[in-house]
């Protein structure tokens, strides 16, 4: 008796298609709540919740023994809506079923066997993986590059702790007195380590989600232009009049391999418009928050914008039909100003790192969070049962990556460091 | 309930045979201790000190059992010393060098007039056994005694063989005959066996080392205690030397290499790395030019000398030579030369987590035959196998004990859930909940334990509750005064000035803060006693670490809480590896929290053994 769990299975997000699973014992009593008659094996259904009317979707039953669970499963194939699949949600939860943990559909195929461990095994610590996407793309990760970095990671902080562990059991003995030098050298060198990690892993997400490029200037300086040409079509409306762009302009491209939207935005200027003075105020926070900024300016200055240029950015005069700066009108500059896009942003998924999971990044946080307690402690003198506290509790987290830590690989080290015995 | 000679017999009398037979007496067993000589009871056979770190801890609780080795030790101890007296209490661990002459006979006290108590001299030849279980044991007379439980101590004496240089010959320990019958028998069970190694060092005559020059180690002014019970040391305190091998003591120990016993290939054993022969840390170590050796009396009116630090199986006249080359000891006299013993040890696995053999019921066993060493790790091991044994015999419920709440319960599922590749010693670092299991406060962790289970006397009790009453009106005193930020700092404690009010237990909580300072903020707070103040202080250090420990022993107990069926079946299970399911079978987890410590677990793994189990539970419910 197993009680009955559901999740979305589908991304979510505006989709085709999103996907209910339930699984459980109760699952198809709990789906017919929602789509009253089940079909045996597919059927189109309305799904309602009292009276209202949610969806109408295709539901699909599985028998118990026959799922991917090995539960009875019940799916329903909703319209791809965020709205759909919140009513859904809603409607699933009053019916009694309960949403599922992270990772406890396959936790679940484990227990009944419909996984077997061989095809787990390297992704163990990925049970609590949300998806199974998620599921895959991590196993790839294991074999790569992190483990190698997390193993080389864990030993200098199992050299750490061991070195401070020495100083305690070993107090009576021939150890050295003062490991703070060292131990300081290892963890503040781990810690670096991991913050370049994680850097690059937040660019990891932007390879996978695309960088921001903002087109920001005062108003009619041909930001719309160039974006149409950089387009390729007339994604902007452009005019003569200042203020004709009011709202962000967002337009995807692929720039040498690299996914870049390119913004364009209202003309930066005061304005008792309301609604303009509402578009200048969004082109500034879009502008802020993008990866890169084009000025087009009239005369190279950007000061009076609000935003401020940061180091890769570019400043460019704009409307330079004749050379001199970019134009979007004959394509003047043009060349110059795509090349020097692509090599930031080149120049920045170079940075990418091993870890791009999110559950990576809190683990890595954590653990310079831990070292940088341990750090504080060893400043003030602290006791150093503290600060092998905190050096367990990072080493705890880098295990969360990859694997367990006990205390035979604190003493191993102990040992074949120093000569004990007294 | 059919009539026995006794409730528990003990088979042997040194430091896990002692602790065991005292423990089952305490808890109302009628219990005999087995042992070859009433004199040789308590009998320090290696280096005569007790405690240290981890060590020490396990003293503690031992004493807060209302056992006897700490109360021994205290009586016995001629330099005690508080090591890590500079770091945080809960890595403090008390230690002493003990008279070996007192030690005996302040232990053999505890064993004369003793009602319910016996001492049998003779040798336990072989069990009565009836079908697996043990009823009995038949003594060197041929006479037999029943029994309900047997609790077997005998340390190194399974195949043990003692090696000086090319010399071998059996024994357990020097001048001790190797039981050899008993052995066969133990064989006859088919228990997995170990081999291990230790080495002792040469003993010298104090008479001839010339003190002059040597470095010397003084015993703590304010002796640290082991009993919770004791108010001061029995005995005088005294000094240790310290003086170093040098690189002539290197290059005679290089020389003769091939002669050790343990380089000449005489010995298969593991040793302990932690206590490694001088042979060892020359050959491992060659870039130390000197080790320090320490010098320590035996005792007060012994002039022999345990020279700590070069335990060694050379040939004799190496001994000698290596030894007159230390600075002090010139022209010194070795009363016996060293030698290294191995022995065979029962993989602890085989043993469930009251000591008791899985697969041979009413048979425990304790001590180094476990495949531990030291006397502490024998004492309290001795401690659990009487307990349960002394439980089993009136057909109570087993006692354990976990890791989250005392060393003993780390100590007992280190070895039966992972088992000893080395002579098993106690570090702190072994214990993850180190900040809350304290030598200071072993008492507030196992004493009411003891209480609930009968084992512990009305006087340990009722001082316990007078220390626990004051220990709390401390605290409530302590709770009811509170300052801000502003007024703390002006008695010049830096907190954050963040306009929180905070408590006196919470002041404490920061580094440097004292009693004394918080007088500064509170001149009516009342003057604690010092122990119980010292205590109080404790406590508050650690509470925001502990805390946060707390959740990992919520997991942990969220996991022993889930028991595995004593009948379920490791093997054939599908989707385990077979290394994995071999381990399982060696180790017999009895919760899902053991079999998450095996070597070599996944989560992965434990996933699947936890969805098996719950099937097995609701296919037999059903």
């Amino acid at each position: 008796m197993s009680d009955t769990i559901f999740a979305l299975a589908s991304a979510r997000g505006k989709a085709g298609v999103s996907v209910f699973r339930i699984s459980g014992t109760d699952a198809f009593m709990m789906a017919a709540k929602l789509c009253g008659s089940l079909p045996d094996g597919r059927g189109l259904r309305m799904l309602r919740a009292g009276d209202v009317v949610l969806d109408q979707a295709l539901v699909l039953t599985f028998q118990d023994g026959a799922s991917f669970t090995g539960e009875p499963v019940v799916e329903f194939q909703c319209h791809g809506s965020p709205a759909v699949a919140a009513s859904v949600s809603e409607a699933l939860s009053a019916s009694g079923a309960r949403l599922a943990d992270p990772g406890e559909f396959t936790r679940r195929a484990l227990e009944n066997e419909r996984l077997d461990l061989s095809q787990v095994e390297g992704l163990s610590d990925l049970i609590e993986a949300e998806t199974e996407a998620q599921r895959k793309q991590a196993f790839a990760l294991m074999d790569g590059g992190l483990t190698e970095k997390v193993d080389r990671w864990r030993s200098d902080l199992i050299r750490a702790a061991a070195l401070i562990e020495a100083t305690i059991d070993f107090a009576d003995e021939d150890v050295p007195v003062d490991v703070t030098p060292e131990v300081s050298s290892l963890i503040a060198g781990v810690s670096s380590d991991l913050v370049a990690e994680i850097a690059g892993s937040f660019v990891a997400e932007r390879v996978r989600e695309g960088f921001e490029v903002a087109i920001i200037g005062p108003p009619n300086i041909g930001k719309s232009t160039l974006l149409n040409a950089l387009a390729g079509r007339q994604a902007a409306i452009t005019s003569e009049i200042a203020g004709t762009t009011r709202d962000v302009i967002e337009v995807r491209m692929d720039l040498e391999g690299i996914p870049v939207t390119v913004l364009d935005t209202a003309g930066l200027r005061n304005t008792d418009d309301t609604i303009e003075a509402l578009g200048v105020e969004l082109a500034r926070n879009r502008a802020e928050g993008a990866d890169l900024r084009i000025f087009l300016t009239a005369d190279g200055q950007t000061g009076g914008f609000g935003v401020e240029a940061q180091p890769d950015d570019l400043v460019l005069l704009g409307k330079a039909d004749n050379g001199g700066g970019v134009s979007g009108k004959t394509g003047a500059g043009l060349d110059q100003m795509i090349s020097h896009v692509t090599r930031v942003l080149g120049d920045r998924v170079a940075l990418t790192q091993s870890a791009v999971r999110q559950r990576h990044r809190l683990a890595m946080e954590a653990a310079i969070g831990y070292i940088a307690a341990a750090e504080g402690l060893m400043e003030l003198d602290g006791d150093s049962e503290l600060v092998a506290m905190e050096l367990n509790t990072a080493l705890h987290a880098m295990n969360s990556i990859i694997g367990r830590v006990g205390v035979e690989d604190l003493l191993d080290e102990i040992f074949a460091s120093f000569c004990l015995g007294k | 309930m059919k009539h026995t000679d006794f409730d528990v017999v003990v088979i042997g009398g040194g430091h896990a045979g002692a602790e065991a037979a005292q423990a089952a007496w305490r808890m109302g067993a009628k219990t005999a201790l087995v042992t070859h000589s009433f004199d040789k009871i308590g009998e320090m056979s290696c280096n005569p000190a007790i405690g240290g770190l981890g060590k020490g801890h396990l003293v503690r609780e031992i004493d807060a059992l209302d056992g006897v080795m700490g109360r021994v030790a205290d009586q016995a101890g001629i330099q005690f010393r508080l090591l890590n007296r500079r770091k945080g209490p809960a890595v403090q661990g008390p230690r002493t060098q003990a008279d070996r002459a007192l030690y005996r006979s302040a232990m053999q006290i505890e064993f004369r007039d003793r009602h319910g108590l016996e001492v049998i001299e003779s040798e336990v030849m072989d069990f009565v056994m009836s079908g697996d279980t043990v009823q009995g044991v038949v003594l060197a007379d041929g006479s037999s005694v029943s029994t309900r439980a047997v609790i077997l101590t005998t340390g190194t004496f399974l195949r043990g063989v003692i090696h000086i240089g090319d010399v071998a010959k059996p024994g357990g320990r020097m001048g001790d005959k190797p039981s050899v019958a008993l052995a066969d028998r133990i064989d006859s069970f088919g228990l997995p066996l170990g081999r291990l190694k230790t080495g002792t060092p040469p003993r010298l005559d104090g008479r001839t080392i010339n003190w002059e020059g040597l470095e010397m180690q003084e015993a703590d002014e304010d002796p640290s205690l082991f009993s919770f019970l004791s108010k001061k040391a029995g005995a005088q305190q005294i000094a240790c030397g310290i003086t170093h091998t040098n690189t002539r003591t290197h290059e005679i120990i290089e020389k003769n290499l091939e002669k050790s016993a343990m380089y000449g290939g005489h010995i298969d054993g593991v040793g302990p790395r932690y206590c490694p022969s001088i042979e060892d840390k020359v050959v491992r170590f060659g870039e130390k030019e000197s080790h320090q050796v320490f010098l320590e009396p035996e005792g007060l009116n012994d002039p022999t000398i345990y020279p700590n630090g070069i335990s060694t199986s050379l040939p004799v006249d190496v001994q000698e030579k290596y030894v007159t080359s230390i600075v002090g000891l010139e022209n010194v006299k070795i009363l016996q030369p060293g030698y290294a013993i191995e022995y065979d040890y029962v993989d602890p696995r085989a043993l469930d987590s009251t000591l008791q053999v899985r697969d041979v019921p009413r048979l425990f066993l304790a001590g180094q035959i476990n495949g531990t060493t030291g006397y502490e790790e024998a004492a309290a091991q001795g401690l659990v196998a009487g307990l349960n044994a002394a439980r089993l015999a009136r057909d109570g419920e087993p006692v354990s004990f976990s890791r989250s709440e005392s060393y003993i319960g780390v100590m007992i599922d280190d070895l039966t859930t992972r088992g000893v590749t080395e002579p098993y010693r106690m570090f702190t670092s072994r214990a993850e909940y180190r900040l809350s299991l304290r030598a200071d406060n072993a008492d507030q962790r196992l004493t009411p334990r003891g209480v609930e289970l009968g084992c512990v006397s009305e006087h340990r009790e009722q001082n316990f509750d007078i220390k626990m009453n004051a220990l709390r009106d401390a605290q409530e005193i302590l709770t009811s005064h509170n300052a801000t930020p502003n007024q703390a700092a002006k008695a010049g404690i830096k907190v954050n000035q963040d306009g929180a009010r905070r408590n006196g237990l919470e002041f404490l909580a920061f580094k440097d803060v004292t009693l004394q300072t918080l007088k500064g903020l509170w001149p009516d707070l009342p003057e604690f006693e010092e122990h119980i103040g010292q205590q109080v202080q404790n406590d508050a250090m650690y509470a925001n670490y502990i805390q946060r420990q707390n959740a990992d022993v919520k997991a942990l107990q969220r996991d022993e809480n889930l028991k595995i069926p004593r009948e379920f079946e490791f093997i054939g299970l599908p989707g385990l590896s077979n290394e994995l399911q071999k381990k399982l079978v060696a180790t017999k987890p009895e919760t899902l929290g053991q079999a998450s410590r095996i070597d070599g677990m996944t989560p992965a793994a434990l996933t699947l053994l936890l969805g098996r189990i719950k099937q097995f539970n609701a296919a037999k419910s059903a």
